[in-house]
Parts: C-alpha cells; sequence; structure tokens
C-alpha cells in the first residue's frame, strides 16, 4: 500500500475535523479525497505529510509512519497546499530552482518529469511567482513539488478557482503523472472530477460517506432521478417541494433533479400537477445520477 | 420571469490597459433591471478587472459605462452607494459575530439605528441564525458564511449586487440553496451579476457572456449560446470557446 490511514481522528477546540477516517491507496492510484471546505481534508493532506499530529489513530505513507518516519516521507512525496506557498518575491526559475536544492537535486536531473507542465510557463520564467496568473502558480507549484521525484503526491485542491478550460488540462496533467508510476491523493470540492480518479472518498464534516470507484458509487444510488424542466425554473423548484410525495429537489444546470419517495410516481402525474399550477414547456425525463446526486443523498 | 425592459448597466467599448496589454478589450453589453447575468471567463480573461471597473474601484482607460444610471467616470462614489458587492476573499470580518458583521456592515452602508436592528432581526430569523447569532463569524462553515456575506451585501436593498466566484468550494446542498436566495432576489428586482466557474451555474443565469482575452466573444441565453455552439451544456460551449 502507497498510503494508509488507520481510524484518524483530530479536533480543533471543539471541532472535530477528522472523525475515525480509515483508507488506503494502492501503489499507483490516483484516489480522489471528494468534498466541500470544511470536511476535513486539508487537516488529511496536514497529518499525512508529517506537518500535523493526529490525536488517535495512525498512518503510513510509503511504509514509512508519519511519527516515526518523518523525514522519510518527507523526502519521498510531493505536497501541493491548497493556498498558493511558494516564494512571492522569488521567479518561476529561482521557486524552481530552490526546491530542488533543497532536496539536493537539480533541475536538470528531474527535468523529465515536469517538461510538459514547464512548457507552459516557462515564456514566464523570469516573472516573479506573485505576478502569475491564478492558472500559472497552479502548474508552477506543481513543478516545484514534483521536482524530487516523489513517489506520492499529495494535491490539496489544485483546482478550486480554477475555470473550466485550466481544471481539464490540469486533469490530462495528473493522467500523466500517474502512468509514470506515481501515486496521487487529491483533494477537490468539484463533483466532476471525481469521475476521473481511480477511486474516491467521498468526505463531509470529518466522516467518510462512502469509498469506491465513481462508477461503483453512482450504481449504489437508490432512487430513479428525474430531469424536470419548465418556464419558469424559480417557480418550478418551489412547485416541486410543495408536492406530497416529493424526496428532493435540486437545481442542477438546465434541470432540476427531482426524486421521488412513493413507489407508485407517475411522470403524468408531475405533470399535470405543475401544468395545473401554470407552468408551461414541461419536460419531465429519467436521467442518470451523478456523483454529485450520489453525495448529497448521502450528505442529507 | 421578473426581467424589466430597463437597462441597470449599459457598457460600450469598455477597456482598461495596463501598459501595452489591454486586459479588458472594448467591451459592449447591457444587463436589464432584474436579470441575472452570468459574467464568465477564464482566470485571467479579466473578468475581475471588467468588474472593477463596474464597482467603481477602477477608472476605466477608454470608453463608456453606466451602472445604475450613474456614470464609471464621473459618479463612482454614487455607485457605490447603489450597489452591493460580495467576494470569496472579501466577505465578512472572522473576528466579529455573526450580529456585529450584520451591524457593522449596516453602518458602512449609511442604514439607521433602527433599520439595521431590523434588517438584523428579518435577515437572522430568514436564515435560521437564531442559535448563533453571537457566535464568531470564523468559526462557521463556508456555506453559511457565503449566505449571510450575500444577505450582508443585501442589507441597503441595492439596485444590483455583484457577485464574484460566490459558491467556490461550498457543499452542493448549500450552493444550491444560494442559488434560491438569487432567485428571490431577482424576483423582487435586484438584478444581479454574478462570476462562477461552476458551468451548472451558468444555466440559472437569464443570460451569460463568456470573456476570451479581454474580450466578450458570446452574450446569449444559456439555450442559444448551446445552440450556437452545438454543444449539450455550458461547460461543452466554455471548453469550445475558451480553449480557441
Amino acid at each position: 500500500m502507497s498510503i494508509s490511514v488507520r481510524n484518524i481522528s483530530k479536533s480543533f477546540k471543539k471541532v472535530q475535523a477528522l472523525d475515525q477516517i480509515s483508507f488506503e491507496v494502492a501503489q499507483g492510484e490516483l484516489f480522489g479525497l471528494i468534498g466541500p471546505d470544511g470536511a476535513g481534508k486539508t487537516t488529511l493532506f496536514r497529518i499525512l505529510t508529517t506537518l500535523l499530529v493526529a490525536d488517535e489513530g495512525s498512518a503510513s505513507v510509503f511504509g514509512f509512519d508519519v511519527i516515526d518516519g518523518m523525514n522519510d516521507i518527507r523526502n519521498s512525496v510531493g505536497y501541493m497546499p491548497g493556498k498558493f506557498s511558494l516564494y512571492q518575491d522569488l521567479t518561476v526559475e529561482e521557486n524552481l530552482t530552490f526546491f530542488a536544492t533543497i532536496f539536493d537535486t537539480t533541475v536538470a536531473e528531474n527535468y523529465h518529469l515536469i517538461e510538459d507542465i514547464y512548457v507552459q510557463i516557462e515564456p514566464f520564467k523570469n516573472r516573479r511567482a506573485g505576478a502569475l496568473s491564478g492558472g500559472m502558480k497552479q502548474k508552477l507549484a506543481l513543478c516545484c513539488a514534483l521536482i524530487h521525484q516523489p513517489k506520492v503526491l499529495f494535491l490539496d485542491e489544485p483546482t478550486t478557482g480554477v475555470d473550466p478550460v485550466s481544471r481539464k488540462e490540469f486533469w490530462e496533467m495528473l493522467k500523466r503523472l500517474q502512468q509514470k508510476g506515481i501515486t496521487i491523493l487529491v483533494s477537490t470540492p468539484y463533483m466532476d472530477e471525481a469521475a476521473l480518479c481511480d477511486r474516491i472518498a467521498l468526505i463531509q464534516d470529518g466522516k467518510i460517506l462512502d469509498i469506491n470507484s465513481p462508477e461503483e458509487i453512482v450504481a449504489k444510488h437508490q432512487h430513479v432521478i428525474y430531469d424536470v424542466k419548465a418556464s419558469n425554473p424559480h417557480q418550478l423548484i418551489s412547485l416541486l417541494k410543495a408536492y406530497p410525495t416529493a424526496h428532493s429537489v435540486y437545481p442542477f444546470g438546465e434541470y432540476v433533479h427531482y426524486t421521488d419517495q412513493s413507489g407508485e410516481f407517475k411522470q403524468e402525474d408531475l405533470h399535470a400537477y405543475l401544468a395545473h399550477n401554470g407552468l408551461k414547456e414541461i419536460v419531465i425525463q429519467p436521467t442518470p445520477a451523478t456523483i454529485e446526486d450520489a453525495f448529497m443523498e448521502l450528505a442529507n | 420571469m421578473s426581467v424589466r425592459d430597463e437597462n441597470i448597466i449599459e457598457v460600450e467599448g469598455l477597456t482598461k490597459a495596463f501598459g501595452d496589454f489591454k486586459a479588458v478589450n472594448e467591451i459592449s453589453f447591457v444587463v436589464k433591471r432584474g436579470e441575472i447575468f452570468g459574467f464568465l471567463g477564464a482566470n485571467g480573461a479579466g473578468k475581475t478587472t471588467a468588474m472593477k471597473m463596474l464597482i467603481g474601484i477602477s477608472t476605466p482607460t477608454s470608453g463608456k459605462a453606466k451602472v445604475a444610471g450613474f456614470d464609471v467616470f464621473t459618479s463612482a462614489e454614487d455607485i457605490k452607494k447603489n450597489i452591493g458587492y460580495m467576494s470569496q476573499k472579501f466577505a465578512l470580518y472572522d473576528d466579529l459575530t455573526v450580529r456585529e458583521n450584520i451591524t457593522f456592515f449596516g453602518g458602512i452602508y449609511g442604514l439607521k439605528r433602527q433599520q439595521i436592528k431590523n434588517k438584523s432581526n428579518q435577515l437572522i430569523e430568514e436564515l435560521g441564525l437564531e442559535d448563533v447569532k453571537n457566535q464568531l463569524v470564523g468559526s462557521l462553515p463556508l456555506g453559511w458564511k457565503q449566505k449571510i456575506s450575500f444577505s450582508v451585501a443585501m442589507l441597503h436593498e441595492p439596485k444590483i449586487v455583484f457577485l464574484d466566484e460566490p459558491t467556490g468550494g461550498v457543499d452542493p446542498i448549500t450552493r444550491r440553496q444560494f442559488w434560491e436566495m438569487i432567485y428571490k432576489a431577482a424576483d423582487e428586482g435586484t438584478t444581479i451579476f454574478v462570476t462562477t466557474h461552476y458551468m451548472d451555474e451558468a444555466e440559472y443565469c437569464n443570460r451569460v457572456s463568456i470573456m476570451v482575452n479581454g474580450k466578450i466573444e458570446a452574450l446569449d441565453t444559456p439555450q442559444k449560446l448551446k445552440e450556437q455552439f452545438k454543444a449539450d451544456n455550458m461547460n461543452d460551449v466554455f471548453l469550445k470557446l475558451a480553449r480557441g
């Protein structure tokens, strides 16, 4: 096992940040921690990268215990924190050289690992890191986390606040790194990114809601989900919520996702109800569940 | 829908240059009163620069813009009084309680003591904050903070509220509750100008503009944009446009 977490708990004053968390990540796996801000993802990263000590439980990374093997872990993992943590006053190139030097290596030695990412920011190599755009900062941070050829990569919300285009590119980069044999633990609040992981843990309020492959998590979803659309989306939401057998009502882009608690649900009845209340252009059709549906069902 | 045929934002040829670099390059559009207007674009496309001009804290290099009837060149102070603004970066004071934050921002917006009291009570009740009203804001979950922050930005009943990535990192359920608050405000006639990186949220807007390298490359209803770009959803529209 690349990463092994056993019954880890951590509290800060009154807040239980992690509550009996256990999971394992296999070598070469791309494992996602999926959950909103405040779920405990960062606390878990800090424990696994030996920056924070858990109250209870144990964890190991590449066979090294997070307490006894602290130095070994620090030498063999790359960590990209959620908050931009490079030196703002150093240039792109200086930051990279700095991180290589600390790990007693050179940029040239491991350039093959970062090449296809670095070429995208190379035109700005003399720019101070603080003056880079969000997308470029993220690429530089990834290069700096990779430059000592880590066995495991910890990425804490690398795509938060990043636009869809850069997010897609970033995930393509992760897939290529995975092919080079690097184990990756990545966290994200974007549910659509979960589908790109081998396995995921859904996490909220310090607890794991489920661990499985994205396909399995979606397959376990109990309710039939209906895409519902009508002329006035705001009114539609209110009306669906007031429908006597409604189970859940969530806006989902162009549609509202509706599930019903009754076994005898008929689309025609719902259609008639909405039409009776003045809605027009009503569409109701079954739709497959997504990770986000599964997450909301488990979190509720 | 409550969108009215009255322009609340009018922008024509608006430009902001930093040296040779045009961060915002001659953008033009109008926003109607009561509209939910999605302002999308990749990181670095110029959204924040454009928004700073519209809220009166950055003077344009050239072009014209009127917000709530006031000119961005000559009446920036009037604009500030007539709009609300919230972003994820600047929201509330973590070291003040919920009630203290409301009182503070009410004061900043020039509300009278009695108004602040009434508004506070109303807001605390609507958001179900009775149990936490005397807690420091810093101890609350992000989703709650964002809901309070939105309500605070609406305290002085602004004509327009500017929301800069209001739901980033917020859990999926709270994110949806947040949009229900937006719908409600829009129904009551407030104009919503919102940026987001969640493309499902772009679908909730009446109209959406997409900025690429300082220019507005597309502007229409989500439905029309999907037809125009032969895309199934707004995410595909965005990828097609912003990737060039």
